[in-house]
C-alpha cells in the first residue's frame, strides 16, 4: 500500500513557512519522483496571525490534500502550536522552537525542542533563514525526502544571491537534528 | 456627401422623436467620417442603453449595442484586440455618467484611444423622462416631480479632471463647431470626449416648459458662451449658460503605447 | 551539480494551471479585477502575456472586466476573466449579454464562502446555482468543475473549446482549495491538446447572417473589422442581428439558443466513475470535495461496504443521464458538497426521489473530510 506522510508547518505569517512547504513538496515531487501536494490556510493579513502550510507526500495518488493525521508538525509560535496541534497523530513528532514555544501541549507526541530562531540569528546572523533551518531539521527527522533533493529544491526556489546562506541554514538544521538524535537516541 | 452610403436605410425610420437633436449629432459624425475618408470596415461603433445608444443600429459599420453603461468597457476590449479599428462610443448623459460613470473616468485616466460622443439631453428619454446626473437642480423629471434635488455633473469638466486627452462641448445648434470638435477627437490618439447638448422636447422640454425642439435649439443659440469668454465671466453671469469649446487638447502616451513599453520591458527581462 | 529532472513536471497551484491552460488554449486577452482567491490567475497572465503576444488589462471593476472580454472576443481573440463570488455576482448581467449575443468567452470563478464578502480566503462550492441561473432570462450555460491542478489545466482548455464550438460563455467553477493547492502536474505535449476555434463565415459579407437558422444550430461568427459589418445587441434579435419584436422570430432564436446545449449535451457532459460496477452506495461529488469522496469510497471498500463514486466534471448541463444509468441498483445516494445541497437537490429530481439522498454539507470554510463522507456511507 502507498505510504502517506503529512507535514504541517505553523507559525505566524511572514515566517516563510509557505516557501518551506513548497520547497519540501518540490523536493519530493520533482527531485525524488514522489507525489506531493502543498496547501496553506491563511487569514487576510500578510504578516502576523497564526498561519499554516501543509505538505502531503506519497508514492501513490493523493486524494484528500489536507493534513488530518499529521506525522510531523513544526510550530514556531506558541499561538500556532496551541491552535494547530490538534491533528498531530499519536506518536507524531512535534518540532518546536525551544524559545518561542514554552508551554508544550499535553499529548502522546515525541517533542523535539530546538533553538531554531536563535541558531539563525547567532550562527548565521539572519533571522530570516529560521525557516530553512527548520526545513533541515524536518528533512533529517522525517527521512521522507533525500537531503540532496531538498538542497536542489532550495537552490531552485530561493531568491538569487541567497542560495549559499540558505544551504548553510539547511545544513545547520541537519546538524541540529543530528545532535538531537545522538543525544536522545532514535525517535 | 451621400449620407445614405453610411446608413442602414432599411432600419429607418429611427426611433427618435420630432424635435430630438440626436439625428443632428449623427449627421455630424457621418460628415467627419466622410471627410476623413475612413472605410466603413475599419470603424466600430459601440453604445450602451438609451435613445443615443440606438445610433449604432442605423449605421453601416461594425456595430455593438451593449448593456447599460458598459459601452466603454466593451470598447476597451475590442480596441486592445483590434488596435487598427476606429472605435467610437456613443452614449447619453445617464448611460455615460450614472451607471457607466466608473468606466468613463477610468478610460480617461487610462487614456485609451477611444472617442466618446455624449448626447447630453439632461434626461433619461427612452425610459420616460427620469432625472439624470446632468438634470439641473430644480428642473422637473418624472422621478423629480417637485423639482430635482440633486446637483448635476459637468461632464466635460469630469472628463478633464479624469485625464482625458481631448475634451470639447458643443450643441446641436452649433453644427460647425460640433463637426470640428468631432474631427479633432477622432484624430486624437488618446481618450477623447465630445459632449453635445441636444434637446429632448418630449421628456424634458415639455415637463419644464421649454418648448419644442426648435425653441430648445434657440435657447442653445442664445445661452451658449465660448470657453474663452466664459473665463472672464462671474459665476452669477454663467448661471444657466452652456459653456462650449475645447477644454483639453493635449498629447500624452495612450494605454496601448504604454503597453508596448511593457512588452519591450518584459521581453528584455525574459530574454 | 545539476540534478536531472523532467522539465515538463512542475509543482503548480491550481490558479497557475488555469492561467497556463488558457495560454495553451490560445487565449491572448485577459481582463480582470483583483479578488481573492482568484488573483493569481491575473498575476500569472500579467507576467506571461507581454512576452507571448497577449494582452492583459486590469480593469476598473468586475463589470468592466466582463465587458472587455466580450469586446475582445468580438475582435476575434480567445478571451478570459477570473473572479470569485462577489465579482461573479457583478458580472452576471454581461454574462447574459454573452449568452444572448453568442460571444465565446471563459469566466473563471474560484469559489469562496458567501453570501456577500463571506470568507475571502476559504473555500466553498456554493455558486452552483448562481453559475446556472445567475443572469436573468431563460438561457443555456456550460459549467465545468476541476478536482485537481492537472484537471484545472485540462478543463480550462476544454472551456475554451466548448465556448468556441458552441458560441457561448463557459464557466470554469473552481474553488479555493483547488485554486490554491500546489500539486504535481506533468504538462502535456502541446501536439496532444485538442484546440477548437470558432466557425468562420463562408458566406460573402452581403449574405452573412450572424444568427443564421440552419441545421447546425450554431451560426458562424465573423470578427469585427474583417469585412463583415454586422450588428451585435443584447436585445432580442433576428437572424440579421438586428432587434425585432416579431414573436415568431424571437421564439425561433430563443429556442435555437437553448437547443444548442440540449442537442449537444452528450459532447459537453463529462463525468468520471470509480468503483461503481458492483456498488450499493453511490457517492456523488465534484470539485475539491470529490477528492475527499474518493478517499471515503476507498476507506468504505476496505470495510467491505460497496461504495462507488460518480464525479461530475461538468455540472451544467446537469449529468442527469449519467446518474440515471447508475442509481437504480443502489441502496442510497450520498452527495457531498460545500453548500447546503444545491447539487443534491438536482440529484433528487434526476432520481425522482426513488432512493434516499444523504447530504454531506459544510458551509464554514473548512473542507469536507473523507471521514465525514465515510460516516454517511456506512450509516
Amino acid at each position: 500500500m502507498a505510504f502517506r506522510y503529512e507535514v504541517r508547518l505553523s507559525g505566524s505569517g511572514g515566517q516563510g513557512l509557505i516557501l518551506v512547504g513548497k520547497v519540501l513538496a518540490e523536493a519530493a515531487a520533482i527531485y525524488d519522483g514522489l507525489n506531493a501536494t502543498q496547501s496553506q490556510s491563511y487569514g487576510p493579513e500578510a504578516r502576523g496571525g497564526a498561519s499554516r502550510s501543509e505538505v502531503i507526500i506519497s508514492d501513490g495518488d493523493i486524494d484528500y490534500p489536507k493534513a488530518e493525521n499529521i506525522d510531523i508538525m513544526l510550530a514556531l509560535t506558541q499561538e500556532a502550536c496551541d491552535k494547530y496541534v490538534v491533528d498531530l497523530k499519536e506518536d507524531g513528532i512535534l518540532l518546536i522552537d525551544s524559545q518561542m514555544v514554552t508551554n508544550i501541549p499535553k499529548g502522546n507526541y515525541k517533542v523535539v525542542a530546538l533553538p531554531i530562531i536563535q541558531s539563525a540569528v547567532e550562527r548565521l546572523g539572519k533571522f530570516l533563514v529560521s525557516n530553512i533551518i527548520a526545513l533541515g531539521i524536518i528533512t533529517k527527522l522525517s527521512g521522507v525526502v533525500s537531503e540532496d533533493s531538498v538542497k536542489h529544491a532550495i537552490r531552485a526556489r530561493v531568491p538569487k544571491g541567497t542560495e549559499e546562506i540558505n544551504i548553510k541554514a539547511f545544513y545547520t538544521g541537519i546538524e541540529l537534528a543530528g545532535n538531537w538524535l545522538e543525544k536522545h537516541g532514535s525517535l | 456627401m451621400d449620407y445614405l452610403y453610411y446608413l442602414r436605410e432599411d432600419k429607418m425610420p429611427h426611433i427618435w422623436c420630432d424635435g430630438c437633436g440626436h439625428g443632428i449629432i449623427l449627421k455630424s459624425i457621418l460628415r467627419v467620417i466622410d471627410k476623413l475618408g475612413w472605410e466603413k470596415d475599419d470603424i466600430a461603433m459601440v453604445s450602451g442603453i438609451g435613445c443615443s445608444s440606438r445610433t449604432p443600429g442605423y449605421v453601416d459599420f461594425n456595430t455593438l449595442h451593449t448593456t447599460h453603461g458598459r459601452a466603454i468597457a466593451f470598447a476597451t476590449g475590442l480596441k486592445i484586440v483590434k488596435p487598427n479599428l476606429h472605435v467610437i462610443i456613443v452614449s447619453g448623459d445617464g448611460d455615460a455618467t450614472a451607471i457607466g460613470g466608473n468606466h468613463f473616468i477610468h478610460a480617461a485616466r487610462r487614456n485609451i484611444d477611444l472617442t466618446v460622443i455624449i448626447y447630453n439631453n439632461y434626461i433619461y428619454g427612452m425610459t420616460g423622462g427620469q432625472a439624470s446626473p446632468t438634470t439641473p437642480v430644480g428642473k422637473k423629471a418624472s422621478t423629480a416631480p417637485y423639482g430635482n434635488p440633486d446637483a448635476p455633473f459637468d461632464i466635460s469638466r469630469l472628463a478633464q479632471a479624469a485625464g482625458a486627452a481631448y475634451v470639447a462641448r458643443s450643441t446641436v445648434y452649433h453644427v460647425g463647431k460640433t463637426d470640428r470638435y468631432i474631427e479633432q477627437a477622432f484624430l486624437k490618439k488618446g481618450f477623447s470626449v465630445v459632449e453635445v447638448m441636444t434637446p429632448c422636447p418630449t421628456s424634458y422640454g415639455r415637463r419644464n416648459k421649454e418648448g419644442n425642439g426648435v425653441e430648445m435649439m434657440m435657447f442653445q443659440k442664445k445661452n451658449s458662451v465660448g470657453v474663452e469668454r466664459a473665463q472672464k465671466m462671474s459665476e452669477e453671469e454663467l448661471q444657466g449658460k452652456i459653456i462650449t469649446g475645447v477644454f483639453v487638447d493635449k498629447e500624452q502616451n495612450n494605454y496601448l503605447q504604454r503597453y508596448e513599453e511593457v512588452i519591450d520591458k518584459a521581453k528584455q527581462i525574459n530574454q | 551539480m545539476e540534478k536531472k529532472t523532467n522539465p515538463n513536471v512542475r509543482m503548480w497551484q491550481g490558479n497557475v494551471a488555469c492561467a497556463e491552460g488558457a495560454i495553451a488554449a490560445g487565449c491572448r486577452f485577459f481582463a480582470g479585477y483583483p479578488i481573492t482567491p482568484s488573483s493569481e490567475i491575473a498575476e500569472v497572465l500579467a507576467l506571461r502575456f507581454p512576452v507571448i503576444g497577449g494582452n492583459f488589462i486590469q480593469m476598473e471593476d468586475e463589470i468592466a472586466a466582463m465587458g472587455a472580454i466580450i469586446g475582445g472576443s468580438l475582435g476575434g481573440a480567445k478571451t478570459m476573466t477570473a473572479t470569485s463570488g462577489p465579482g461573479f455576482s457583478l458580472k452576471q448581467e454581461n454574462i447574459g449579454f454573452a449568452v444572448m449575443a453568442e460571444v465565446p468567452c471563459v469566466i473563471v470563478n474560484v469559489q469562496r464562502g458567501g453570501p456577500s464578502t463571506g470568507l475571502p480566503t476559504h473555500a466553498a462550492q456554493s455558486d452552483v446555482m448562481q453559475a446556472r441561473w445567475g443572469t436573468h432570462g431563460d438561457h443555456p450555460i456550460i459549467v465545468l468543475c476541476p478536482s485537481s491542478v492537472r484537471e484545472t489545466y485540462d478543463l480550462t482548455i476544454r472551456a475554451f473549446s466548448l465556448a468556441e464550438k458552441y458560441r457561448m460563455p463557459v464557466i470554469l467553477l473552481s474553488d479555493e482549495i483547488i485554486g490554491h493547492l500546489t500539486e504535481k502536474i506533468e504538462i502535456p505535449d502541446p501536439s496532444t491538446i485538442e484546440i477548437i476555434d470558432r466557425k468562420k463565415p463562408t458566406d460573402t459579407p452581403e449574405n452573412y447572417l450572424p444568427y443564421k437558422m440552419d441545421d447546425s444550430d450554431i451560426p458562424a461568427m465573423a470578427n469585427f473589422g474583417e469585412g463583415y459589418r454586422y450588428h451585435v445587441t443584447g436585445l432580442a434579435h433576428d437572424e440579421t442581428g438586428f432587434p425585432t419584436n416579431d414573436p415568431k422570430k424571437i421564439r425561433a432564436q430563443m429556442l435555437r439558443l437553448n437547443r444548442k446545449i440540449q442537442r449537444f449535451r452528450d459532447d459537453i457532459v463529462e463525468v468520471e466513475t470509480f468503483n461503481t460496477d458492483d456498488m450499493d452506495v453511490l457517492v456523488i461529488s465534484f470539485g475539491s470535495t470529490a477528492r475527499s469522496a474518493k478517499r471515503a469510497v476507498i476507506n468504505a471498500r476496505e470495510k467491505d461496504v460497496k461504495a462507488g463514486l460518480l464525479r461530475l466534471k461538468t455540472i451544467w448541463p446537469f449529468p442527469d443521464k449519467e446518474i440515471e444509468a447508475l442509481y437504480k441498483p443502489v441502496r442510497k445516494i450520498v452527495v457531498a458538497e460545500m453548500n447546503l445541497g444545491q447539487i443534491a437537490h438536482e440529484i433528487e429530481w434526476a432520481t425522482r426521489r426513488e432512493k434516499p439522498v444523504v447530504r454531506v454539507n459544510k458551509i464554514d470554510g473548512e473542507p469536507i473530510t473523507p471521514n465525514e463522507i465515510f460516516e454517511a456511507i456506512i450509516s
